[in-house]
């Protein structure tokens, strides 16, 4: 094993996502290891008030099945929308210098038409959170 | 079987599985839950076809963005038992019979292709590296580049205008 993960410094290979692999593995493992130990090891005094939805600390009251703010959506949407935009900036950046002022360009415009949206944004006051 | 296929079958297994209990779950939470297992699977695939941009803009868009909009819009929706709306048996016929037509021809759409003469390139392959997919979405593919930033322009024109009231 350990001879896999110092002899894979080719990175334009699909085995090289070993030791990415081994980390994930890990992660997902030590989540369900501590899980379950916890549930086997930990004492358990169920009370009506233990037992109770955690509500940060103010009492509970109602069910979490309420609709809520369109707000949270239009936020959360938009975030999507520039999230993918940084996307477009990781094969650029690695490109940067083989593309020179033609990649350049390219990338000014389309970071120019987010502009334009960005200000459309603004303007509108959709991301202004009081009425 | 060498650890490729052990893996392409692992992978094929986990994502099918978690697509199923995405449809068969009853609670659209759970779904939405095993839906992020499935996008982890695929990734799995696209890393296997040494697609690694398109495994790791899997993760971050799909399992990490859209996925909370899932969420808000289950959110959104009043979810509680008893405003529930009741499917009757015609609705659910219906619904399966369209599954069944999409099914259909998405499978006579594949048998004509020549796709299937075509070996998919496992473990090796340099198209799907991020500099030369950069090199290539830069130079050939730069018209389409600069429409889907005038896509994203009228995706945030649609959203605002939309969900903002007056």
């Amino acid at each position: 094993m350990i001879y896999f993960l110092q002899t894979n410094i080719n990175t334009t290979d699909a085995s090289s996502y070993l030791p990415v692999a081994l980390q994930v593995a890990f992660a997902v493992g030590l989540v369900i290891f501590l899980t379950v130990v916890t549930h086997l090891l930990g004492p358990k005094r169920k009370t009506s008030d233990k037992l109770q939805n955690f509500a940060s600390g103010i009492e509970s009251h109602g069910d979490a099945r309420q609709p809520m703010a369109i707000k949270y959506f239009l936020t959360a949407i938009l975030f999507v929308l520039f999230d993918v935009e940084v996307i477009f900036f990781y094969p650029y950046a690695v490109n940067f210098k083989g593309l020179g002022w033609d990649g350049f360009w390219a990338v000014l415009m389309f970071v120019g038409f987010f502009l334009c949206g960005f200000t459309y944004i603004l303007k509108k006051g959709a991301l202004k959170w009081e009425d | 079987m060498n650890i490729t296929q052990i893996l392409f079958w692992f992978l094929s297994v986990v994502a099918l599985f978690s697509a199923l209990m995405v449809i068969t779950n009853k609670n659209p939470v759970y779904s939405v839950l095993w839906l992020i297992v499935t996008f982890f699977a695929i990734s799995g695939h696209y890393i296997l076809l040494n697609a690694q941009f398109l495994a790791i803009v899997n993760i971050i868009v799909y399992a990490g963005a859209i996925m909370v909009l899932f969420l808000f819009v289950i959110m959104l929706m009043n979810l509680n038992k008893e405003t529930e709306p009741q499917k009757n048996r015609w609705l659910r016929m219906a619904g399966a019979v369209a599954g069944g037509c999409l099914l259909l021809v998405l499978v006579a759409a594949l048998k004509d292709t020549d796709i299937k003469q075509q070996q998919a390139m496992v473990n090796g392959g340099s198209i799907g590296l991020i500099k030369n997919l950069g090199k290539e979405l830069f130079t050939t593919y730069v018209v389409p580049f600069e429409i889907s930033s005038i896509l994203f322009l009228s995706a945030m024109v649609g959203a605002v205008v939309i969900g903002k009231k007056e």
